[in-house]
């Protein structure tokens, strides 16, 4: 796992704020009052999202050129980043967001 | 304009429930071809009034329309349904994940090729011996030959990770590392969950839970093995000892999950059938989904929970004070200590309630003439039901003999 | 915990010279928790 400081010195173990992601297909979203539940119909696990910011970020993966600009639509500031860069980490281990292969 | 938002442990963000469960138990029948001693449904005959195929569809489109991720479907032996495979389907067609947990009986060689190839369905065997001697105490002559037989097919047709569910007693809770020889076996995953006095279990809980000693090694193992070994979040109790089990250790009964019963009768949990944690019916107005948003049973459990009597004590924070529905049906007041505290706390109020009458729920669907398979019977002392009592074979009426 | 940026302009964001992962970030400050689905507890 790289430990290597990223553009913007948003340090997060290895997840890579600049480029494109997006919800699993297999992932059904359910907001809630303190933020949103994710399950992974495929892997059955469930995620607790405590942020309606963090909610925001994950439903417009998919439609932003890279997370760091989902981030930044959602409002977020640049010192926020680490913290949210984590939570993505987090997601993307479980499968629960993945890379995004644009044409 | 953005700030970070409260960020809550989990065990305060749901006490205060949520606008859907997320996962709830759905018991379809009541009728089963076994009769473990220690069944939560007291289940084996089915009800006249159970729901239609309909009423299931229903159900299950509310379910869509909540966002409910999984539904665990039990009974009595829920594959007896003649519609059981097709209300799978239909969940499953209708975006609600389906756990079924069965006895075996029905998962033959084609029965597993058909479920091995079926997205979004898991299979649950139930099993509560590492051999047919332990087993069949609890669950009866040939009911392990009946699990082995379902795993293997099972296991045959490619269908890896189904689950095989242990209740934890007395009996078994030496066999731990036997139970993981035979998931590994057929390629499965253990689960072990914990006995609770509830249905058939009031009768044989005393002798049937495990005891202090046995409780701690158990959690040693389980610790150990991390999320390797399910539980459902059933041994949150053990918190009290050190580092919690994986799960979200809470108690879920009405905020998270809930119980559907074949009649339509909505429970705060599976292990609390008893009309002091009835919600509502699905068949009312507003269906399931009215009733998990307004029954006030519900609302009473979704407001914050006191310590009462388990304020001071240092374990609290972790235990929660246990499990309400081992309180309850062990004659405890929900506001103090579970039954097997931790701490001992329990024991020495178990030695106060003494032989007094513990409740019972009204209903009771145990087969009236079958014979029990183990001579485990003392009853608890006080008016109740008398379970087993044999009456006419084709009484219709569930209720037949039965004085409260 | 960190503080927010009063503005939106880019600002040099401190290098963490610390070799641990991200000291800063408590338990409970955790943005996502995750649990089995059979970690709820009324579910046999």
């Amino acid at each position: 796992m790289s430990t290597d400081t990223l553009a913007g010195g948003a340090r997060a173990g290895s997840f890579d704020l600049d480029r494109p992601w997006q919800l699993h297909p297999q992932v059904s979203v359910r907001p809630e009052r303190f933020g949103a539940l994710l399950y992974h119909f495929g892997t059955r696990r469930l995620s607790f999202l405590k942020s309606p910011a963090l909610l925001t970020v994950v439903k417009t993966l998919g439609d932003a050129p890279s997370a760091r600009e989902a981030c930044r639509r959602a409002g977020l500031a640049q010192a926020e980043l680490p913290a949210y860069a984590t939570a993505l980490q987090t997601l993307a281990s479980s499968q629960m967001i993945r890379p995004r292969e644009d044409a | 304009m953005t700030q970070a938002s409260t960020t809550l442990p989990l065990v305060e963000q749901f006490q205060y429930g949520l606008d859907a469960p997320i996962c709830l138990t759905w018991e379809l029948t009541y009728a089963c071809n076994l009769s473990c001693v220690h069944c939560l449904s007291s289940s084996g005959r089915r009800d006249p009034r159970e729901l239609t195929t309909a009423e299931c569809r229903a159900v299950i489109d509310e379910l869509e329309r909540m966002q409910v991720f999984y539904v665990n479907i039990g009974g009595g032996e829920p594959t007896v349904r003649p519609d059981f495979w097709d209300l799978v389907d239909y969940a499953t067609a209708h975006r609600v994940g389906v756990k079924f947990s069965t006895n075996g009986i029905k998962i033959t060689p084609e029965r597993a090729e058909s479920l091995a190839a079926s997205d979004y369905v898991d299979v649950q065997i139930s099993l509560d011996g590492a051999t047919a001697e332990v087993n069949d105490k609890i669950r009866g002559p040939g009911s392990y030959a009946t699990a082995l037989r379902a795993m293997g097919n099972l296991a045959q047709a490619g269908f890896t990770g189904f689950k095989i569910s242990v209740v934890v007693t007395r009996q078994n809770a030496g066999q731990l590392d036997d139970f993981m020889a035979i998931a590994e076996r057929f390629g499965a995953q253990l689960r072990l969950t914990r006995l609770r006095p509830s249905g058939r279990g009031a009768d044989v809980w005393d002798e049937l839970h495990p005891t202090a000693s046995q409780q701690r090694q158990l959690y040693d193992w389980l610790v150990a093995r991390g999320e390797q070994v399910l539980t459902g979040d059933s041994f949150f109790h053990l918190a009290g000892y050190g580092d919690p089990l994986p799960g979200l250790n809470l108690c879920g009964a009405g905020r998270v999950v809930c119980l559907i019963d074949p009649v339509g009768d909505v429970y705060a949990c599976p292990f609390a059938i008893h009309e002091n944690f009835l919600a509502g019916n699905v068949r009312g107005p507003g269906g399931f989904a009215a009733v998990w948003r307004d029954s006030e049973l519900f609302a009473g459990l979704r407001r914050p929970q006191t310590g009462g009597a388990c304020q001071s004590c240092s374990a609290y924070d972790s235990c929660r004070g246990g499990c309400m529905a081992a309180k309850f049906f062990t004659g405890l007041p929900l506001d103090g200590p579970d039954p097997e505290c931790v701490k001992g706390h329990g024991e020495r109020a178990l030695a106060a309630v003494g032989g007094a009458p513990v409740p019972r729920p009204f209903g009771n669907h145990s087969h009236r003439s079958r014979p029990v398979p183990v001579t485990i019977g003392r009853r608890p002392a006080g008016p109740g039901p008398v379970r087993h009592r044999p009456d006419r074979a084709c009484d219709e009426n569930p209720l037949a003999g039965f004085r409260p | 915990m960190s503080e927010r940026a009063a503005t939106v302009d880019v600002i040099e964001a401190p290098v963490f010279e610390s070799t641990v992962e991200e000291p800063e970030l408590a338990e409970a400050e955790l943005l996502v928790e995750e649990v089995s689905i059979d970690g709820m507890c009324g579910v046999y």
